[in-house]
């Protein structure tokens, strides 16, 4: 599968996007300058985590107006798959791509640690990998992670299915200690109505290999890689 | 013409930083505080004939940019207003 990785100046996961994806996985994988604005035949578009624009206003705000924007926003609503993990999320919200929006962790700190997830949707191009209810442990870094949507909204989204991967304790619990930035609903990743765009605050690129602490992240991947058109 | 934007947290929008300035306060001794939400301040230089299309100019720029509607409120202030 051709996957394209979005560099904005302030990006960070560029580089292990592209060495899960090339090296561990040895997919197509290639970086796109923002500045670019073509996607090079992408079949997947996967927009990093990072400060993109160093989150100047607010996160993911400015970096929405890259040129490649213009052209990732087309791609998504020719159907075309777009994941963004962290600052990617951030801007896929930024951009209107996906619905709802992040802000600051409620504890006000920058959080580094490995999360239990749930899988909330299966049936996604994203998950497809997994099973609904499965966990997955993966890394976040963030330091404004806390999702944020209309109350309907959430409702509606939580009805059709929208609502792909939710912070979970080790035995699959929702908690409260067990969410790590306040996010409504725990939500931790959420995908589009038409189930071709997806964020998450959690990264599958630093989860790829057992010397990186845990593979969970492949699964996210291969789900995606196994849903080439 | 100068137009100066206020940014604040939505209502009903958790507000973390408005909730730690809220309890430094209360710690401070100024037990009469509540309510506190910590916006931004945005000073922008519109070059415009009027206040009236100044201010159009302004509402058009928060929505675009300068604001995010799902979390935070705007309003304004226009010279000559």
């Amino acid at each position: 599968m051709k996957w394209g990785v979005v560099r904005f100046p302030g990006s960070l996961d560029d580089g292990d996007s592209l060495y899960a994806l090339a090296d561990v996985m040895g997919q197509d994988a290639r970086i796109l300058w923002h500045k670019d604005t073509t996607l090079g035949g992408a079949e997947c578009v996967l927009l990093p985590g990072g400060f993109s624009y160093g989150d100047y206003l607010r996160t993911g705000a400015i970096a929405r107006f890259s040129p490649i924007m213009k052209s990732v926003a087309k791609f998504a609503a020719d159907g075309g798959l777009v994941i963004g993990t962290c600052n990617g999320f951030q801007i896929l919200c930024e951009a209107h791509l996906l619905p709802g929006a992040l802000t600051r962790n409620r504890s006000l700190s920058f959080i580094c640690e490995w999360v239990w997830l749930r899988v909330e949707n299966a049936k996604t191009p994203f998950t497809r990998a997994a099973k609904q209810g499965d966990l997955l442990r993966l890394p976040i870094k963030h330091g404004e992670g806390l999702y944020v949507a209309p109350e309907d909204e959430l409702r509606q989204m939580e009805e059709r299915g929208q609502v792909i991967l939710r912070y979970v304790d080790s035995e699959g619990r929702e908690t409260e200690s067990a969410n790590p930035n306040g996010s409504m609903r725990a939500i931790a990743g959420v995908a589009n109505e038409r189930f071709n765009v997806f964020g998450l605050m959690p990264h599958p690129e630093h989860a790829v290999e057992p010397m990186l602490g845990g593979t969970d992240g492949l699964k996210i991947f291969q789900s995606i890689a196994g849903s080439a058109r | 013409m100068q137009v100066r934007v206020f940014v604040t947290p939505r209502k009903g929008i958790l507000d973390p930083q408005g909730r730690a300035v809220e309890s430094s306060l209360h710690s401070l001794g100024f037990k009469n505080v509540s309510g506190v939400k910590v916006g931004k301040y945005i000073l922008l230089e519109v070059e415009a004939r009027t206040p009236s299309e100044a201010r159009d100019e302004a509402k058009k720029m928060c929505e675009a940019l300068l604001a995010n509607p799902v979390i935070e409120d705007f309003r304004f202030e226009v010279d000559g207003e």
